[in-house]
């Protein structure tokens, strides 16, 4: 699947880095401690979390997710965006909870 | 063999706005010269950690790197407040991270066990009053 794909599914809305979307989705991490994702988030994850700062996006980079997907409609810096534009980073946005978008998205990729 | 390409940062202290500069720019230069996706990020994962850390607890410092075709050579250096006690940094869950830098989602305790576990090699040197020196090698196979 990819990040087109699972956002057309589950209608999330997307904040930056539409030239991104065809990147793959291979799994997923939860977390909003910056360190337990980049020890724990493999490439290619959605990585959902309520971070939506500048270190968010340089984690994401870094660690090669396939994108950010803020739960809980939090809320995307303006910095942050700008950066996740440059870098291509998509980041995308719901207002279902963590919880949800994850049961969600794991029956999407099973 | 090709010679090693060295590479300096100045990492500036207390500017999180700017950290993760270092690492993204050597990100970039593996990529262009064609290191393996997986060695590239445990190389960018380890070094952020180390960049991060001399942003939050030691006040900014200094970047070194050694690109070889076989390995990745990283030594951070800092002028900040020594570690008193290593292997109590170095176990997961400790930090001493301030509330204002644990609300930008630092502070897990993280860092130096992410540092472990992504390279080949890590050694810290440090002085209590003197500064840190993180010392890393990952293997580029
Ligand atoms: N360069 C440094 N200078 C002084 N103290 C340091 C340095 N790096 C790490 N430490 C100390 O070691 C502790 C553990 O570091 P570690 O990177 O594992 O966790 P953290 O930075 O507190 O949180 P996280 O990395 O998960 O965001 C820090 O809280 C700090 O007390
Ligand atoms: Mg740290």
């Amino acid at each position: 699947m990819t990040v087109a794909q699972m956002t057309t599914v589950l209608n999330l809305k997307v904040l930056a880095g539409k030239q991104s979307m065809e990147r793959l989705v291979a799994g997923g991490y939860c977390g909003d401690l910056l360190s337990w994702v980049m020890g724990r988030a493999k490439a290619d994850d959605v990585w959902i979390t309520v971070m939506g700062n500048l270190n968010a996006i340089a984690v994401a980079v870094l660690a090669d997710v396939s994108c950010i997907l803020l739960s809980e409609d939090a809320a995307l810096d303006e910095d942050a965006r700008q950066k996740a534009e440059e870098e291509g980073v998509t980041v995308l946005q719901s207002d279902r909870s963590t919880y949800d978008l994850a049961v969600a998205i794991g029956k999407l990729l099973s | 063999m090709s010679q090693a390409l060295h590479l300096h940062y100045d990492v500036p202290g207390d500017d999180f706005t700017r950290a993760g500069e270092a690492s993204g720019a050597v990100k970039r230069k593996l990529k262009q010269m064609g290191f393996n996706s997986s060695a590239i990020r445990r190389v960018a994962i380890a070094m952020y950690e180390g960049e991060i850390n001399m942003v939050i607890h030691a006040g900014g410092g200094e970047a070194d790197v050694e690109i070889m075709p076989e390995k990745i050579s990283i030594v951070l250096t800092d002028h900040g407040p020594g570690i008193p006690d290593v292997e109590l940094a170095m176990k997961e869950g400790w930090s001493t991270a301030p509330d204002h830098v644990r609300s930008l989602g630092f502070g897990a305790g993280m860092g130096l066990p992410n540092i472990k576990k992504y390279t080949d090699e890590m050694r810290i040197e440090t002085e209590i009053g003197k500064g840190t020196k993180v010392f890393m090698v990952i293997l580029a196979q």
